[in-house]
This record gives structure tokens, C-alpha cells and sequence, in this order.
């Protein structure tokens, strides 16, 4: 397997421009990721040893740069974050039970194999874009890309029992903004 | 509270726990108490389908929106080809 920079731009500018703004949900970010991307690749081309394909070692080439970006985010963000913190709601009683108004409903799709509406899936969109920067980084890293908590750890620079603070805060948050623009 | 009841009250563990298992594999321990739990909770219960729908969902939606034509305009292709191509000249 040989790496072709002609065609870079043709074979994977999409894919990795898609790849990034799923992630980072800004367009001129993504832009410049995936342009960093091409010309970090070309510095260091003696490092691809063929053994993954062109598009995946490029991906994680991406991927480290959006992983820097996380970085940033996050910390130019904690102390907008602090005060959402704050300001979030507390879905629980002090002794660990739901509180009334928060308590989950069902959303009327729990039995339907994937048969979801669009709609729901605007919805879904929306709750994720709102929740914090390192939240969804977390997230995304753990559901999507499936990375190794220690990984995940180690790049965010989020200890263990924080990590999985972060997992269950997010499922929380993004469950109840569904309930409530769902229901 | 004894600790059965404290089980059963703890929804915030329960949920927490949850989201654990759906990542990693919980201890004996953990998972016996969960398994208590969602016996005798339907807010719980309801909660955990959810969860599940939901990480399958937020999947699909990555997945479908890695569509061949991302947006990214023509020109911006080019120049960005350009670039490379300068850069190989060097």
C-alpha cells in the first residue's frame, strides 16, 4: 500500500471533513483540521508503513488534531462550565431517588427495533450540540470512537472517577433534554 | 437505612452504574446491587432501555452523516490540492 498525495483532496476530503464536523460542529474549524491534517501527513509520509490503509492513517492523524482541540475547549470553557454546573439542575433527591418532575417517561420508541422519526433524531442532535465541551468529547471518544477509558483519560487529562462522573452527567443531561423536547 | 433499603432508594447509583455496565464490565458486587434495584424501579427500568436507544441512536447519527458529499465546495478542494502539491515541490 503506497500513499498517493495527488489524490488526497479527491479520496478524502470528505470523509475526513465529515468526520470532523461531526465531532466538532464548527465548519471553518473543520476546514483548517482537515487542511493541518494533509500537511502534517505530507511531513511525515516516512511514518505510514502501510500497514492500515491511506484513509485510516490520515483519520488518525485527524483525530489527534481534533483530540487538541477537545483540549482547548475545555479549558478556555471551565469556567462557562463551572457555571453551568451551577446552574444544572439536580435530577435527584438527596437520598438518590428520582426527583417528581424528573423521574423518566417513556418516549413511545422503546419497543420499536430503530424505527425512529426524524424528528426525534433533530432532537437527539440538538440535546448533544448543548451539552459542555468535555462532556461530549468524553462521550463521543467512549460511544463512538470506542476508545479505551485510559486513553481517553490520559488525552482529555480527566481522572478515572471523573470519567465516569462525566459518562453518567452526560446520559443524564442528554436523556432529560429529550424527555423534555420529546414528550 | 439499612443497606438493602439504601439499594433500593439510590437511583442516582443505580443510573450510575448503568451507564458503568453499558462501557465495562461491573464487579459481582455492583452488578448483584443493580440487579436489586431494577427489580423493584420502573423510573430505573425505563431509564436503562433508554440509555441503550439512546448510544445506538447517537451512533447512527455519526455514521449517517458520513455521506460521500460532505458540502465541502469545489474551490476550497482545489486550493487545498494546490497546497499539497506545493509542498511536494519543495
Amino acid at each position: 500500500m503506497l500513499l498517493n498525495p495527488h489524490q488526497w483532496v479527491s479520496s478524502h476530503a470528505d470523509y475526513l471533513y465529515s468526520f470532523a464536523i461531526t465531532r466538532i460542529n464548527d465548519e471553518d474549524l473543520a476546514k483548517d483540521l482537515v487542511q493541518e491534517t494533509f500537511l502534517a501527513a505530507l511531513q511525515k509520509t516516512g511514518s505510514f508503513e502501510g500497514k492500515s490503509s491511506e484513509r485510516t492513517w490520515l483519520t488518525a492523524i485527524l483525530k489527534n488534531k481534533i483530540i487538541d482541540v477537545y483540549r482547548k475547549k475545555s479549558q478556555g470553557l471551565k469556567t462557562i462550565d463551572n457555571e453551568e454546573k451551577e446552574n444544572r439542575e439536580d435530577f435527584f433527591e438527596e437520598d438518590g431517588h428520582w426527583k417528581a418532575e424528573h423521574g423518566p417517561k417513556e418516549f413511545g420508541i422503546e419497543d420499536k427495533d430503530h424505527l425512529v422519526n426524524k424528528e426525534f433524531e433533530h432532537i437527539l442532535q440538538k440535546c448533544m450540540q448543548k451539552l459542555p465541551v468535555l462532556w461530549k468529547a468524553v462521550f463521543t471518544m467512549k460511544h463512538i470512537d470506542e476508545e479505551a477509558t485510559d486513553t481517553i483519560c490520559t488525552e482529555l487529562k480527566v481522572t478515572a472517577s471523573n470519567f465516569w462522573v462525566i459518562i453518567h452527567r452526560a446520559k443524564l443531561n442528554l436523556r432529560a433534554c429529550l424527555q423534555k423536547n420529546w414528550i | 437505612m439499612s443497606y438493602l433499603k439504601k439499594i433500593i432508594h439510590n437511583c442516582k447509583q443505580a443510573t450510575y452504574l448503568i451507564e458503568k455496565k453499558s462501557t465495562t464490565r461491573l464487579s459481582f458486587r455492583e452488578s448483584i446491587e443493580l440487579r436489586i434495584h431494577l427489580f423493584g424501579c420502573s423510573f430505573c427500568r425505563i431509564f436503562q432501555k433508554q440509555s441503550h436507544i439512546i448510544n445506538n441512536l447517537v451512533k447512527e447519527l455519526f455514521k449517517s452523516a458520513m455521506q460521500p458529499d460532505s458540502g465541502l465546495d469545489d474551490t476550497f478542494k482545489k486550493e487545498l490540492q494546490e497546497k499539497i502539491e506545493e509542498e511536494l515541490n519543495k
